[in-house]
Order: structure tokens, then C-alpha cells, then sequence
């Protein structure tokens, strides 16, 4: 590993997309995750990529969807209501089997909002955005080293499952500055090679390829849609990721991603400094859900949080996740208001963590 | 560190201004001094001088910052009549956005600020901070913000720091990365910053500082 730099989220990405080969980078600005193209901007062309602005979020992610039918890895990041802009392109890129990164780098909302971090994007983000039948690979980093590792996670999941891959992160991960470290490896764009799929030129020696999501013959749509759930079913089965730490002995597991789950990790912290026997489990895939994870962290506690920047959205999948085996709560703040660990630590001990 | 009646504060984005700003304003107050900060900053949404509003109207350090700052308008709007606040008397800091693009809503006070009879313009570096780790990177940024503004700086401040990962050895190593982007820039080094027991003996100029631009779980 080389030297550590100081980095705000949104630069450790944006460098390490660039490292993970990615060439094309189309995008439109946004508070709070402008600095992905702003940074972008500079790098790009000093590598041989490609940075564009394009003139909305919509054209951005269209020339992505035309971007990634070559086989060229590509990339598109936004905020809260420039991804809703966004849903229907993800639809039809995944509806056309192809590989790319989007970022949503969260803000308050409905409607335009606020600028400050929120997770109220959930259920967006891990039910497909778009219409129709489909997962995206959803990673929450919750630290700015992470930031940058599941950009490289999300450009090689997406490769291999030919599907976009979402980095699901909130303001103040991509507003706040800590050192991160990559490797010093060349950076090498990506090219085409393995994407037997790809239609870029077929330079009569194959048959052509086509990138398409029409399928007007029912059963034929059926089929597609099929063996896209096929690669789900293995998805759920081999590439969830999670962290829980003091959750063997723990009463009350305390459940958060992203930079909230560093908030209930410092809440949690001063809990067992009490005496208080408090867990903490970070889901990082959020699609797919840490079934088996989640479970084994919560097989001895008699009680389960969840805290989230929102007014709860993922503790509907932690009740499934665990088929309501436990009583869960939950405490969340919205609107871009962040939850105090001291707000966490309170709700854990009224939940009788104080016994 | 010896200091003029106003302060100006540029930097790369991400250096430490605001951390900068914000302790030179309650050094000052501690010591009695009446301190006004202004916050020009009008690129960064986040972690701003005006988020100190609380700790400074304890101190009575009075804060001017961009009417919508920490608002959801994407508009900012300046409305700070800097000629009466320099002509209240006391001590003026300025935290200004980063870059050539931050130090763009300085240049409108740059009349004001020429007239002042006591200033000093600070660069503010931190070996660490990526796109500005080469001395002649930071002094490529620090003429950026020169002509962007249309003021010239008057030294330059070490604040290199990897954050809560800071310590002796992360400042001793920037100790000649500091000297040498000051002698390019052919400007003093007037501090070096760092909190007490990051600071190692060798530090010119040192200035300690507390951490105060931090996240909730630290």
C-alpha cells in the first residue's frame, strides 16, 4: 500500500473508480456528491478516460446504458432526486444485461429536499429503482477507505453478473475527510476483451450483437427475466457481506449501515463501558440482504434496533431477514438531521439494556 | 503566532481552514479579544464555520456567514458588510472556500481588504491532501487563488494532518514539504499547526491547535 492521503469520500471514489479502469465517467451535478465530477474532471483526461457533463441526469445515464453495450466500464453518480431521474435508464440497463457503477451519494428528501445526508433512499436504491423484475447489487461503505474498496467490489460484481452494481452512501460519507491509502498499481482502463456480449465491432468475424430490452413475445420475456434470477438466487447465496462486532453475548443487537452504523458503533462502545451487553452488525451488501449473517448475530439477543437516517425503511428487511424471531425497534432522525450517539445509547438502554 | 488585525484564510480544499479559523477566533477570544469570523465559504456544504455558531456565541465571537449557509438553497447569497465590521474595531477572520473557485467570492472585498491597514492572507497546506502532496502543486493552487481574488498571500501555514490519525511523525514528515512550498511561493512560514501531542520538537513556528472540525462518533 502506498502512502495515506487525507480524502473526502467523494474523491476517494472517484480516484478509485478511476483505478478499478474505469474509462468513462458521464455525469450532472448535485449537492452533496458534486465533487465526484469536479474531481473526475481533473483526472480523466490526464489517464486516457473519458469525463462528460452531460446535459441532465437522464442523458447521463443513457450514455452510460450505451456506454456499458460496448463493454467499456463506465460510471454514473448522483444524489437522492437525480437517481429518481435516473430509474428508468437503470431499468433498461439491467433489463439489457449490462455491467456498470452507480453512485447515489444520499441527501433528505422527498421532492428536492435538503443538502444534508439522510439514508431515506433505501427503499429505492434496494428494490431496483426502476420498474420491472430486478435486483442491483447495492454496497453501503461506511468508512472513506471504504468508499473507494467498494467502488473496485462494485465494477468487478457487476462484470461478473453482467447487472449494475449501486454505491449506496449518504452526505456525510462523501462530505467528510479521512486518510485512505490505494494501491500503487498503473492504472489500466479496462477493456472489452473477456465481454463476449459487448457490441463493439464485430469486424465480420462473429455474429453481431444486439443490446436490447424488448422482448414482446410474453414467454420469451419470461424466459429472460428467469435466468436473470437464476444469477440472483446465486448473488443471495455467495456474496453477501457483513460486520458485527460484540453480538455473541449481546441483549439488545443494534443494526445500522453506512455512516450511521458508525454512529451505533460508538453508541454500542459506551454501552458495554456501562455494563450494558450491546451488539453492533453493519449490513455492507444491502442487496443482497446478509440473511445468515444477520441471523447468527442476532441467535442470542432478546432484542433488536435498528437505527437509521430515516424514518425506518431497512428494518423491514431486518424483520424478514430474521422472520420476526425477535422484537425489533427502531430509532432513526430524517430530513438530514443525524442521529447523536447519545440519542442511540438512550433508546438502547429504554429497551431495557440498562438491566 | 503574531497576527495582523484581519485574517484572510485560502487553501486547497480540504487543508484545515475552517479547523485553522475556527481556533485562531477562540484563541483570541480566550485572550480576550473581541473576534468577529466571517464565513466566505460558499462551494462547501458541509463541516463550515457555520457550523460553530453555538461555541462561538459563547465565546462572544461574532459570525457572519452566507445567509443560506447550511440551508437547502443553492443559491448563496453574500451579505456581509465587511468595511463596518473592520470599522467596529477587533480582530477579523475570513475562512474562504477552497480553491481558485472558493476564493472566487473574496475578490468582491478585495478593495476592503487592500485597504486594510493590517493584513495578512494565509495559505493553508496539508502535505496529505491529495492533488496538492508536491510543494510546486500547492503553489500552482496557492497563484490560482491569487488571481482568482486578485489578493496575494502573505505566508504560509503548515497544517498538514491525516485527521484523528495525526502524530509527531505524520508532522515531522511534513516539515520539509512546508519549507519548500514556502520557498517557491517566496513567502514566510508562519505556523506550523498541530494539536499538543502531535507536535514534534522540530516544528518551526509552531502553533498548537485543537481538533474541533470533527464527526459525531469521535
Amino acid at each position: 500500500m502506498a502512502e495515506k492521503s487525507l480524502m473526502k469520500g467523494n474523491e476517494a471514489l472517484a480516484e478509485a473508480a478511476l483505478r478499478a479502469g474505469c474509462k468513462c465517467f458521464f455525469g450532472y451535478p448535485i449537492t452533496p456528491q458534486t465533487e465526484i465530477a469536479a474531481y473526475l474532471s481533473k483526472r480523466m483526461p490526464k489517464v486516457g478516460g473519458v469525463f462528460l457533463q452531460a446535459e441532465s441526469e437522464v442523458a447521463a445515464i443513457n450514455m452510460v446504458y450505451g456506454c456499458a453495450g460496448s463493454g467499456i466500464r463506465c460510471m454514473t453518480s448522483s444524489s437522492s432526486p437525480g437517481i429518481s431521474l435516473k430509474s428508468e435508464g437503470i431499468s433498461y440497463i439491467a433489463g439489457a444485461d449490462l455491467p456498470c457503477v452507480i453512485i447515489d451519494v444520499m441527501r433528505g428528501g422527498p421532492g428536492l429536499g435538503g443538502i444534508q445526508p439522510s439514508q431515506a433512499d433505501y427503499y429505492q436504491i434496494t428494490k431496483g429503482v426502476g420498474h420491472g423484475d430486478y435486483h442491483i447489487i447495492v454496497l453501503a461503505p461506511s468508512t472513506v477507505q471504504e468508499m473507494a474498496d467498494c467502488v473496485t467490489k462494485a465494477f468487478d460484481l457487476a462484470d461478473k453478473y453482467r447487472m449494475p452494481a449501486v454505491v449506496l452512501a449518504d452526505g456525510l460519507l462523501g462530505q467528510m475527510m479521512e486518510p485512505v491509502a490505494f494501491d500503487d498499481a498503473e492504472i489500466v482502463m479496462a477493456d472489452a476483451s473477456n465481454k463476449p456480449w459487448a457490441a463493439n465491432g464485430h469486424k465480420n468475424s462473429r455474429k453481431h450483437n444486439i443490446i436490447n430490452s424488448l422482448y414482446l413475445q410474453a414467454p420469451e420475456l419470461e424466459r429472460t427475466v428467469r435466468e436473470r434470477y437464476e444469477r440472483y438466487a446465486e448473488i443471495e447465496k455467495t456474496e453477501t457481506q457483513a460486520v458485527a462486532d460484540y453480538c455473541d453475548d449481546a441483549d439488545i443487537v443494534v443494526v445500522a449501515y453506512g455512516s450511521t452504523a458508525r454512529l451505533a458503533k460508538s453508541a454500542v462502545d459506551e454501552a458495554r463501558k456501562l455494563g450494558i451487553k450491546a451488539g453492533a452488525f453493519r449490513p455492507v451488501t444491502l442487496y443482497p440482504f446478509p440473511v445468515n449473517e444477520i441471523n447468527a448475530a442476532v441467535k442470542n439477543a432478546k432484542k433488536v434496533l435498528v437505527v437509521e437516517m430515516s424514518m425506518g425503511q431497512m428494518i423491514d428487511d431486518v424483520k424478514l431477514a430474521i422472520n420476526c424471531s425477535k422484537p425489533v425497534e427502531f430509532f432513526g432522525r430524517t430530513g438530514g438531521v443525524i442521529p447523536a450517539p447519545a440519542e442511540i445509547l438512550a433508546k438502547i438502554k429504554e429497551m431495557g439494556g440498562n438491566d | 503566532m503574531e497576527h495582523a488585525r484581519l485574517t484572510v484564510i485560502t487553501g486547497h480544499y480540504g487543508a484545515g481552514k475552517t479547523n485553522f479559523a475556527v481556533n485562531l477566533a477562540l484563541d483570541a477570544a480566550e485572550r480576550g479579544e473581541k473576534c468577529t469570523v466571517i464565513d466566505l465559504d460558499i462551494v462547501n456544504p458541509y463541516f463550515r464555520t457555520a457550523d460553530f455558531e453555538k461555541p462561538f456565541a459563547q465565546k462572544g465571537i461574532d459570525l457572519y456567514a452566507p445567509v443560506y449557509a447550511n440551508s437547502n438553497l443553492d443559491i448563496p447569497s453574500l451579505n456581509i458588510p465587511l468595511e463596518s465590521i473592520l470599522a467596529a474595531g477587533g480582530r477579523v477572520i475570513i475562512d474562504v472556500g477552497g480553491d481558485d473557485e472558493g476564493a472566487k467570492a473574496l475578490g468582491r472585498f478585495a478593495p476592503v481588504i487592500t485597504a486594510c491597514e493590517s493584513t495578512d492572507m494565509l495559505y493553508v497546506i496539508n502535505r496529505y491532501r491529495y492533488l496538492t502532496k508536491e510543494p510546486a502543486e500547492a503553489v500552482q493552487v496557492m497563484r490560482e487563488i491569487e488571481y482568482s481574488c486578485g489578493l496575494a498571500h502573505t505566508g504560509i501555514v503548515n497544517n498538514s494532518s491525516l485527521g484523528a490519525e495525526t502524530t509527531a511523525d505524520t508532522v515531522l514528515a511534513s516539515l520539509p514539504f512546508a519549507e519548500e512550498t514556502a520557498r517557491l511561493a517566496g513567502l514566510p512560514l508562519r505556523a506550523t499547526c498541530a494539536v499538543a501531542d502531535a507536535m514534534p520538537d522540530e516544528a518551526p513556528e509552531p502553533y498548537t491547535i485543537r481538533r474541533c472540525v470533527k464527526n459525531l462518533w469521535e
